[in-house]
Protein backbone atom coordinates (compact mmCIF):
# COMPACT_ATOMS: atom_id res chain seq x y z
CA UNK A 1 0.00 0.00 0.00
CA UNK A 2 1.59 3.33 -0.94
CA UNK A 3 1.95 5.65 1.87
CA UNK A 4 0.14 9.07 1.53
CA UNK A 5 1.81 12.25 2.85
CA UNK A 6 -0.48 14.16 5.30
CA UNK A 7 1.69 16.91 6.46
CA UNK A 8 4.57 18.55 4.54
CA UNK A 9 7.38 20.51 6.12
CA UNK A 10 5.79 23.96 5.67
CA UNK A 11 2.89 22.37 7.40
CA UNK A 12 5.50 20.76 9.98
CA UNK A 13 7.13 23.83 10.73
CA UNK A 14 3.92 25.89 11.33
CA UNK A 15 2.50 23.39 13.61
CA UNK A 16 5.97 23.74 15.91
CA UNK A 17 5.71 27.89 15.71
CA UNK A 18 1.97 27.37 17.14
CA UNK A 19 2.86 24.72 19.34
CA UNK A 20 5.73 26.61 20.49
CA UNK A 21 3.06 29.91 20.85
CA UNK A 22 0.94 27.96 22.83
CA UNK A 23 3.77 26.64 25.54
CA UNK A 24 4.36 30.48 26.11
CA UNK A 25 0.72 31.13 26.76
CA UNK A 26 0.40 28.38 28.92
CA UNK A 27 3.42 28.54 30.77
CA UNK A 28 2.67 33.12 31.16
CA UNK A 29 5.96 33.47 29.62
CA UNK A 30 9.26 31.10 29.28
CA UNK A 31 10.29 31.08 33.02
CA UNK A 32 11.02 27.85 34.33
CA UNK A 33 10.53 25.65 31.29
CA UNK A 34 12.27 22.56 30.23
CA UNK A 35 11.50 20.78 27.31
CA UNK A 36 12.23 16.88 27.53
CA UNK A 37 12.42 15.43 23.72
CA UNK A 38 11.67 11.41 24.01
CA UNK A 39 14.45 9.94 21.65
CA UNK A 40 14.87 10.04 18.74
CA UNK A 41 12.18 12.31 17.00
CA UNK A 42 11.17 13.80 19.63
CA UNK A 43 14.67 14.88 20.98
CA UNK A 44 14.67 16.79 17.09
CA UNK A 45 11.32 18.37 17.71
CA UNK A 46 12.58 19.61 21.44
CA UNK A 47 15.20 21.24 19.73
CA UNK A 48 13.23 22.87 17.08
CA UNK A 49 10.87 23.99 19.76
CA UNK A 50 13.45 25.14 21.95
CA UNK A 51 14.88 27.13 18.84
CA UNK A 52 11.65 28.78 18.28
CA UNK A 53 11.30 29.35 21.79
CA UNK A 54 14.47 31.04 22.22
CA UNK A 55 13.71 33.64 19.24
CA UNK A 56 10.39 34.58 21.36
CA UNK A 57 11.48 34.72 24.36
CA UNK A 58 15.19 34.71 24.45
CA UNK A 59 16.31 32.38 27.56
CA UNK A 60 13.70 30.37 27.70
CA UNK A 61 14.75 27.37 25.50
CA UNK A 62 15.90 25.23 27.94
CA UNK A 63 16.11 21.67 26.38
CA UNK A 64 17.31 17.80 27.05
CA UNK A 65 16.04 14.33 25.90
CA UNK A 66 14.64 11.75 27.96
CA UNK A 67 15.06 8.18 27.65
CA UNK A 68 12.18 5.58 28.45
CA UNK A 69 13.31 2.35 27.39
CA UNK A 70 14.00 1.24 31.33
CA UNK A 71 10.67 1.65 32.00
CA UNK A 72 8.86 0.46 29.22
CA UNK A 73 5.66 -2.24 30.35
CA UNK A 74 6.68 -4.52 26.13
CA UNK A 75 10.09 -4.77 26.90
CA UNK A 76 9.73 -9.02 27.22
CA UNK A 77 7.43 -8.40 24.04
CA UNK A 78 10.08 -6.65 21.43
CA UNK A 79 13.44 -7.57 20.32
CA UNK A 80 15.87 -5.72 22.47
CA UNK A 81 15.72 -2.13 22.17
CA UNK A 82 18.84 -0.23 22.62
CA UNK A 83 18.57 2.43 25.38
CA UNK A 84 19.37 6.27 24.33
CA UNK A 85 21.06 8.76 26.56
CA UNK A 86 19.04 11.17 28.96
CA UNK A 87 20.49 14.70 29.22
CA UNK A 88 18.86 16.58 31.42
CA UNK A 89 19.74 20.66 31.66
CA UNK A 90 22.00 21.76 34.02
CA UNK A 91 19.39 23.35 36.40
CA UNK A 92 17.89 19.76 36.72
CA UNK A 93 13.83 19.57 36.39
CA UNK A 94 13.26 20.21 40.04
CA UNK A 95 10.33 22.95 40.38
CA UNK A 96 10.23 23.33 37.09
CA UNK A 97 7.52 23.09 33.95
CA UNK A 98 8.50 20.03 32.15
CA UNK A 99 7.42 19.80 28.71
CA UNK A 100 7.37 16.01 27.00
CA UNK A 101 7.87 16.45 23.22
CA UNK A 102 7.56 13.65 20.62
CA UNK A 103 6.42 12.90 17.53
CA UNK A 104 2.99 10.36 17.55
CA UNK A 105 0.98 9.80 20.45
CA UNK A 106 -0.77 6.44 19.84
CA UNK A 107 -1.54 4.15 22.86
CA UNK A 108 0.08 6.42 25.52
CA UNK A 109 2.62 3.74 26.76
CA UNK A 110 5.54 5.43 25.84
CA UNK A 111 4.54 8.84 27.91
CA UNK A 112 3.67 6.49 30.96
CA UNK A 113 7.18 5.09 30.79
CA UNK A 114 8.08 8.88 30.69
CA UNK A 115 6.39 9.90 33.57
CA UNK A 116 7.69 7.39 35.80
CA UNK A 117 11.17 7.75 34.40
CA UNK A 118 10.41 11.61 35.09
CA UNK A 119 9.76 10.34 38.61
CA UNK A 120 13.04 8.89 39.36
CA UNK A 121 14.80 12.07 37.99
CA UNK A 122 13.51 14.63 40.45
CA UNK A 123 10.01 16.43 41.16
CA UNK A 124 8.38 19.11 38.01
CA UNK A 125 5.93 21.54 39.00
CA UNK A 126 4.11 20.44 36.59
CA UNK A 127 4.09 17.81 33.07
CA UNK A 128 2.99 18.51 30.14
CA UNK A 129 2.75 16.70 26.88
CA UNK A 130 3.75 18.17 23.35
CA UNK A 131 3.00 15.72 20.26
CA UNK A 132 3.11 16.51 16.53
CA UNK A 133 0.75 13.85 15.75
CA UNK A 134 -2.19 12.36 18.18
CA UNK A 135 -3.42 8.81 16.07
CA UNK A 136 -5.69 8.44 18.87
CA UNK A 137 -6.19 4.18 20.13
CA UNK A 138 -5.38 5.22 23.77
CA UNK A 139 -4.76 2.48 26.14
CA UNK A 140 -4.06 4.70 29.09
CA UNK A 141 -5.84 7.83 30.58
CA UNK A 142 -3.14 10.22 28.90
CA UNK A 143 -3.91 13.57 26.28
CA UNK A 144 -1.67 15.51 24.65
CA UNK A 145 -1.19 19.41 26.22
CA UNK A 146 -0.29 20.75 22.97
CA UNK A 147 -1.10 18.51 18.69
CA UNK A 148 0.65 19.19 15.90
CA UNK A 149 -2.50 17.65 13.80
CA UNK A 150 -4.92 15.23 14.92
CA UNK A 151 -5.17 12.10 12.60
CA UNK A 152 -7.97 9.68 12.95
CA UNK A 153 -6.28 6.60 11.94
CA UNK A 154 -6.96 2.88 11.46
CA UNK A 155 -5.18 0.24 14.19
CA UNK A 156 -3.61 -1.33 11.14
CA UNK A 157 -2.50 1.80 9.61
CA UNK A 158 1.08 3.07 10.21
CA UNK A 159 2.62 6.84 10.79
CA UNK A 160 5.71 7.62 9.70
CA UNK A 161 7.27 10.73 10.95
CA UNK A 162 10.41 11.68 9.16
CA UNK A 163 12.60 14.62 9.92
CA UNK A 164 15.13 16.34 8.26
CA UNK A 165 18.13 15.94 10.95
CA UNK A 166 17.46 12.18 11.03
CA UNK A 167 15.97 11.22 7.93
CA UNK A 168 17.05 13.96 5.66
CA UNK A 169 13.60 15.83 4.48
CA UNK A 170 10.55 16.53 6.47
CA UNK A 171 6.84 14.86 6.21
CA UNK A 172 4.69 12.68 8.08
CA UNK A 173 2.92 10.06 6.14
CA UNK A 174 0.46 7.49 6.43
CA UNK A 175 0.33 4.01 5.34
CA UNK A 176 -2.12 0.69 5.19
CA UNK A 177 -5.45 0.18 4.35
CA UNK A 178 -7.61 3.17 4.41
CA UNK A 179 -5.38 5.47 3.26
CA UNK A 180 -6.57 5.72 -0.26
CA UNK A 181 -4.76 6.57 -2.94
CA UNK B 1 21.40 -12.01 23.18
CA UNK B 2 20.50 -15.25 24.86
CA UNK B 3 23.92 -15.88 27.02
CA UNK B 4 27.26 -14.09 27.99
CA UNK B 5 29.91 -16.90 27.80
CA UNK B 6 32.68 -15.67 25.92
CA UNK B 7 34.50 -12.69 24.66
CA UNK B 8 36.27 -14.88 22.00
CA UNK B 9 34.40 -14.17 18.83
CA UNK B 10 32.26 -11.82 20.05
CA UNK B 11 31.02 -9.80 17.09
CA UNK B 12 32.66 -5.99 17.19
CA UNK B 13 28.74 -4.27 17.24
CA UNK B 14 27.50 -6.62 19.88
CA UNK B 15 30.59 -5.25 21.99
CA UNK B 16 30.08 -2.04 21.25
CA UNK B 17 26.35 -2.01 22.11
CA UNK B 18 27.15 -3.45 25.68
CA UNK B 19 29.82 -0.80 26.22
CA UNK B 20 27.02 1.87 24.98
CA UNK B 21 24.07 0.53 27.01
CA UNK B 22 26.54 0.36 29.98
CA UNK B 23 27.20 4.55 29.51
CA UNK B 24 23.27 4.33 30.49
CA UNK B 25 23.83 2.47 32.98
CA UNK B 26 26.75 4.81 34.63
CA UNK B 27 24.61 7.63 34.24
CA UNK B 28 21.63 6.24 36.67
CA UNK B 29 24.12 5.43 39.51
CA UNK B 30 24.24 9.64 39.45
CA UNK B 31 20.47 9.80 40.42
CA UNK B 32 19.24 10.33 43.65
CA UNK B 33 17.31 7.36 43.07
CA UNK B 34 19.75 4.66 41.23
CA UNK B 35 17.27 2.25 40.39
CA UNK B 36 15.70 1.56 37.59
CA UNK B 37 12.66 -0.93 37.17
CA UNK B 38 13.49 -2.20 34.17
CA UNK B 39 13.51 -6.02 35.18
CA UNK B 40 11.43 -6.01 38.21
CA UNK B 41 9.88 -9.73 38.39
CA UNK B 42 12.81 -11.05 37.04
CA UNK B 43 15.45 -13.30 39.58
CA UNK B 44 19.10 -13.49 38.92
CA UNK B 45 20.72 -16.53 40.88
CA UNK B 46 24.41 -15.73 41.47
CA UNK B 47 25.35 -19.44 41.23
CA UNK B 48 29.45 -19.39 42.97
CA UNK B 49 31.24 -22.63 42.95
CA UNK B 50 34.66 -20.66 43.38
CA UNK B 51 35.37 -17.93 45.78
CA UNK B 52 34.62 -14.16 44.64
CA UNK B 53 34.34 -11.18 46.28
CA UNK B 54 34.07 -8.13 43.81
CA UNK B 55 32.35 -9.90 41.06
CA UNK B 56 29.53 -11.28 42.94
CA UNK B 57 28.79 -8.10 44.67
CA UNK B 58 29.14 -6.48 41.46
CA UNK B 59 26.73 -8.60 39.79
CA UNK B 60 24.55 -8.45 43.03
CA UNK B 61 24.62 -4.78 42.70
CA UNK B 62 23.81 -4.63 39.21
CA UNK B 63 20.88 -7.15 39.47
CA UNK B 64 19.32 -4.40 42.28
CA UNK B 65 19.84 -1.88 40.42
CA UNK B 66 17.37 -2.65 38.07
CA UNK B 67 15.19 -4.25 40.32
CA UNK B 68 15.66 -7.76 39.64
CA UNK B 69 15.69 -10.25 42.87
CA UNK B 70 18.64 -12.07 43.62
CA UNK B 71 19.13 -14.94 45.50
CA UNK B 72 23.12 -16.19 46.03
CA UNK B 73 24.31 -19.68 46.08
CA UNK B 74 28.24 -20.41 47.45
CA UNK B 75 29.28 -24.15 47.31
CA UNK B 76 31.23 -23.75 50.32
CA UNK B 77 28.52 -24.40 53.05
CA UNK B 78 26.47 -26.23 50.44
CA UNK B 79 25.43 -29.49 49.29
CA UNK B 80 28.19 -29.58 46.90
CA UNK B 81 30.20 -30.57 49.56
CA UNK B 82 27.97 -33.78 50.14
CA UNK B 83 28.90 -33.98 46.15
CA UNK B 84 26.05 -32.46 44.44
CA UNK B 85 27.01 -32.10 40.64
CA UNK B 86 26.65 -28.72 38.40
CA UNK B 87 23.45 -30.29 37.00
CA UNK B 88 21.33 -31.31 39.93
CA UNK B 89 23.06 -27.78 41.81
CA UNK B 90 21.67 -25.29 39.04
CA UNK B 91 18.29 -27.28 38.44
CA UNK B 92 17.63 -27.16 41.80
CA UNK B 93 18.02 -23.57 41.63
CA UNK B 94 16.15 -23.19 38.16
CA UNK B 95 13.30 -25.13 39.95
CA UNK B 96 12.91 -22.39 42.33
CA UNK B 97 11.77 -19.98 39.12
CA UNK B 98 15.00 -17.98 37.95
CA UNK B 99 15.39 -16.15 34.59
CA UNK B 100 19.28 -16.10 34.62
CA UNK B 101 22.29 -17.53 36.23
CA UNK B 102 25.38 -15.86 37.00
CA UNK B 103 28.02 -18.98 36.89
CA UNK B 104 31.46 -18.75 38.60
CA UNK B 105 33.09 -22.22 38.57
CA UNK B 106 36.58 -23.19 38.65
CA UNK B 107 36.51 -26.17 35.49
CA UNK B 108 36.77 -23.97 31.97
CA UNK B 109 34.36 -24.41 30.37
CA UNK B 110 31.23 -24.82 32.96
CA UNK B 111 29.17 -21.77 32.15
CA UNK B 112 29.26 -23.19 28.11
CA UNK B 113 28.49 -26.72 29.10
CA UNK B 114 25.61 -25.22 31.43
CA UNK B 115 24.05 -22.85 28.39
CA UNK B 116 24.53 -26.22 25.43
CA UNK B 117 22.74 -28.23 28.33
CA UNK B 118 19.20 -28.55 28.15
CA UNK B 119 19.32 -28.63 32.38
CA UNK B 120 17.48 -25.24 32.68
CA UNK B 121 15.76 -22.52 30.81
CA UNK B 122 17.64 -19.39 32.19
CA UNK B 123 19.86 -17.42 30.31
CA UNK B 124 24.09 -18.04 31.83
CA UNK B 125 26.32 -15.36 32.08
CA UNK B 126 29.81 -16.79 32.65
CA UNK B 127 30.99 -14.87 35.81
CA UNK B 128 34.93 -16.71 35.54
CA UNK B 129 35.13 -20.31 34.45
CA UNK B 130 38.31 -21.84 35.65
CA UNK B 131 41.21 -20.16 33.67
CA UNK B 132 39.17 -20.04 30.15
CA UNK B 133 37.10 -16.33 30.38
CA UNK B 134 35.63 -13.61 32.24
CA UNK B 135 34.01 -12.07 29.74
CA UNK B 136 32.50 -9.08 31.57
CA UNK B 137 35.77 -8.57 33.55
CA UNK B 138 37.20 -8.04 29.67
CA UNK B 139 34.12 -5.84 29.00
CA UNK B 140 34.82 -3.28 32.40
CA UNK B 141 38.23 -3.00 31.04
CA UNK B 142 37.28 -2.16 27.60
CA UNK B 143 35.13 0.62 28.77
CA UNK B 144 37.39 2.09 31.37
CA UNK B 145 40.27 2.15 28.40
CA UNK B 146 37.54 3.80 26.57
CA UNK B 147 36.35 6.21 29.48
CA UNK B 148 40.00 7.12 30.00
CA UNK B 149 40.91 7.71 26.72
CA UNK B 150 37.79 9.77 25.00
CA UNK B 151 35.78 10.45 28.18
CA UNK B 152 32.60 11.82 27.51
CA UNK B 153 32.97 11.52 23.52
CA UNK B 154 33.51 7.29 24.38
CA UNK B 155 29.82 6.44 23.10
CA UNK B 156 30.18 4.37 20.13
CA UNK B 157 33.92 4.58 19.91
CA UNK B 158 36.50 1.38 19.54
CA UNK B 159 40.07 1.07 20.95
CA UNK B 160 41.51 1.36 17.64
CA UNK B 161 45.51 1.41 17.91
CA UNK B 162 44.95 1.98 21.60
CA UNK B 163 48.75 -0.03 23.00
CA UNK B 164 47.79 -2.03 26.07
CA UNK B 165 50.52 -3.93 27.86
CA UNK B 166 48.77 -7.26 30.18
CA UNK B 167 51.53 -8.51 32.55
CA UNK B 168 52.34 -10.79 35.00
CA UNK B 169 50.27 -14.52 34.98
CA UNK B 170 49.05 -14.99 31.83
CA UNK B 171 48.84 -18.61 32.16
CA UNK B 172 46.11 -18.88 35.07
CA UNK B 173 44.41 -15.49 33.54
CA UNK B 174 40.50 -16.13 32.12
CA UNK B 175 41.23 -11.96 33.10
CA UNK B 176 44.07 -11.43 30.11
CA UNK B 177 42.40 -14.18 27.98
CA UNK B 178 39.13 -11.97 28.03
CA UNK B 179 40.76 -9.25 27.52
CA UNK B 180 42.56 -10.21 24.72
CA UNK B 181 39.90 -11.54 22.87
CA UNK B 182 37.88 -8.21 23.37
CA UNK B 183 40.00 -5.53 22.97
CA UNK B 184 41.54 -7.19 19.93
CA UNK B 185 38.07 -7.26 18.13
CA UNK B 186 38.09 -3.67 19.41
CA UNK B 187 41.28 -2.72 17.65
CA UNK B 188 43.76 -2.16 20.12
CA UNK B 189 47.41 -3.70 20.02
CA UNK B 190 47.84 -5.68 23.07
CA UNK B 191 51.39 -7.29 24.37
CA UNK B 192 51.68 -9.68 26.71
CA UNK B 193 54.66 -9.99 29.31
CA UNK B 194 55.75 -12.21 31.96
CA UNK B 195 57.65 -15.38 33.26
CA UNK B 196 58.10 -17.34 29.76
CA UNK B 197 56.73 -20.21 32.71
CA UNK B 198 53.54 -18.39 32.98
CA UNK B 199 52.61 -17.86 29.15
CA UNK B 200 50.71 -20.27 28.03
CA UNK B 201 51.04 -22.86 25.42
CA UNK B 202 49.68 -21.87 21.91
CA UNK B 203 50.13 -17.96 22.81
CA UNK B 204 51.40 -17.29 19.67
CA UNK B 205 47.78 -18.55 17.87
CA UNK B 206 46.92 -15.30 19.82
CA UNK B 207 46.16 -12.13 18.61
CA UNK B 208 48.76 -10.70 20.21
CA UNK B 209 52.67 -10.11 20.69
CA UNK B 210 54.78 -11.33 23.56
CA UNK B 211 57.77 -10.81 25.52
CA UNK B 212 59.41 -11.50 28.73
CA UNK B 213 61.58 -8.20 29.52
CA UNK B 214 58.89 -5.89 31.18
CA UNK B 215 61.32 -2.85 31.22
CA UNK B 216 61.34 -3.19 27.46
CA UNK B 217 57.51 -2.55 27.71
CA UNK B 218 58.17 0.64 29.87
CA UNK B 219 60.16 2.10 27.04
CA UNK B 220 57.59 1.32 24.33
CA UNK B 221 54.84 3.86 26.56
CA UNK B 222 52.04 1.94 26.01
CA UNK B 223 48.62 3.75 26.50
CA UNK B 224 47.81 1.37 29.49
CA UNK B 225 49.23 -1.49 31.62
CA UNK B 226 47.43 -4.17 32.75
CA UNK B 227 49.10 -5.86 35.91
CA UNK B 228 47.77 -9.39 36.71
CA UNK B 229 47.36 -11.13 40.08
CA UNK B 230 49.89 -13.92 40.88
CA UNK B 231 47.65 -17.05 41.34
CA UNK B 232 49.10 -18.33 43.78
CA UNK B 233 45.74 -20.71 44.33
CA UNK B 234 45.81 -22.37 41.55
CA UNK B 235 49.76 -22.52 40.99
CA UNK B 236 50.76 -26.07 41.84
CA UNK B 237 54.32 -26.28 40.89
CA UNK B 238 57.29 -23.79 41.42
CA UNK B 239 56.55 -21.07 37.89
CA UNK B 240 59.18 -18.51 39.75
CA UNK B 241 62.50 -19.36 42.23
CA UNK B 242 61.29 -16.59 44.53
CA UNK B 243 58.12 -13.56 45.08
CA UNK B 244 60.91 -10.91 45.44
CA UNK B 245 62.42 -12.33 42.18
CA UNK B 246 59.06 -11.88 40.47
CA UNK B 247 58.51 -8.49 42.17
CA UNK B 248 61.91 -7.38 40.64
CA UNK B 249 61.49 -8.54 37.03
CA UNK B 250 57.79 -8.43 35.98
CA UNK B 251 56.02 -6.06 39.63
CA UNK B 252 55.29 -2.72 38.98
CA UNK B 253 57.21 -1.12 41.59
CA UNK B 254 57.71 2.26 42.58
CA UNK B 255 61.03 2.57 40.13
CA UNK B 256 59.16 1.49 37.16
CA UNK B 257 56.27 3.71 38.26
CA UNK B 258 58.45 6.63 37.66
CA UNK B 259 59.52 5.43 34.33
CA UNK B 260 55.80 5.41 32.91
CA UNK B 261 54.59 8.28 30.72
CA UNK B 262 52.54 10.43 32.72
CA UNK B 263 49.76 9.46 30.45
CA UNK B 264 49.46 6.19 30.91
CA UNK B 265 46.95 4.77 33.02
CA UNK B 266 47.68 1.25 35.54
CA UNK B 267 45.17 -1.06 35.72
CA UNK B 268 44.19 -4.35 38.03
CA UNK B 269 41.32 -6.73 38.22
CA UNK B 270 42.08 -7.30 41.81
CA UNK B 271 42.09 -8.69 44.10
CA UNK B 272 45.88 -7.10 44.63
CA UNK B 273 49.08 -8.81 45.93
CA UNK B 274 50.53 -5.08 47.40
CA UNK B 275 54.53 -5.47 47.12
CA UNK B 276 54.12 -8.58 44.97
CA UNK B 277 52.79 -7.47 40.99
CA UNK B 278 52.33 -4.01 42.28
CA UNK B 279 53.69 -1.50 44.28
CA UNK B 280 51.16 0.07 47.49
CA UNK B 281 52.27 3.28 45.41
CA UNK B 282 51.24 2.38 42.03
CA UNK B 283 48.16 1.01 42.95
CA UNK B 284 47.06 3.99 45.20
CA UNK B 285 49.01 6.47 42.59
CA UNK B 286 46.25 9.22 40.30
CA UNK B 287 46.92 7.50 37.14
CA UNK B 288 45.80 4.23 38.48
CA UNK B 289 41.79 3.15 37.65
CA UNK B 290 41.71 0.55 39.73
CA UNK B 291 38.19 1.56 41.87
CA UNK B 292 37.39 3.49 38.11
CA UNK B 293 37.40 -0.42 37.23
CA UNK B 294 35.54 -1.60 40.17
CA UNK B 295 32.74 1.03 39.49
CA UNK B 296 32.52 0.67 35.82
CA UNK B 297 31.79 -3.05 36.74
CA UNK B 298 28.52 -2.48 37.89
CA UNK B 299 27.51 -0.55 34.53
CA UNK B 300 28.87 -3.32 32.78
CA UNK B 301 27.12 -5.95 34.69
CA UNK B 302 23.77 -3.98 34.61
CA UNK B 303 24.27 -3.84 30.46
CA UNK B 304 24.46 -7.76 29.79
CA UNK B 305 21.67 -8.32 32.62
CA UNK B 306 19.36 -6.02 30.44
CA UNK B 307 20.80 -7.14 27.71
CA UNK B 308 20.59 -11.15 28.08
CA UNK B 309 17.05 -10.77 30.20
CA UNK B 310 14.92 -8.42 27.75
CA UNK B 311 13.47 -8.80 24.25
CA UNK B 312 11.20 -11.35 22.70
CA UNK B 313 14.19 -12.95 20.82
CA UNK B 314 15.93 -14.32 23.64
CA UNK B 315 14.90 -18.00 22.31
CA UNK B 316 16.17 -17.23 18.93
CA UNK B 317 19.60 -15.34 18.90
CA UNK B 318 22.75 -17.18 20.84
CA UNK B 319 25.83 -15.49 21.37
Amino acid sequence: MPARTVLQQADIQRALTRISHEILESNRGGSDLVLLGIPTRGVVLAERIAANLERFEPGSGVVGSLDVTMYRDDLARHPTRTPSPTRLPAGGIDGKTVVLVDDVLYSGRTIRAALDAIGDLGRPRAVRLAVLVDRGHRELPIRADFVGKNLPTAVAERIYVRLGETDGEDAVAIEGEGSGS
Amino acid sequence: MRHLLTTEGLPREQALAILDVAEDMAEVATRAVPKLPTLRGRTVANVFFEDSTRTRLSFETAAKRLSADVITFSAKGSSVSKGESLKDTTQTIAAMGIDAVVLRHSASGAAEVLAASDWIDAAVVNAGDGTHQHPTQGLLDAYTLRKALHGDASRGRDLDGVRVAIVGDILHSRVARSNVWLLATLGAQIHLVGPRTLLPVGVETWPVTVGTDLDEVIAQRPDAIMMLRVQQERMHAAYFPHEREYANAWGLGDERLARLPADTIVMHPGPMNRGLEISARAADSPRSVILDQVANGVSIRMAVLYLVLSGSDTREVAV
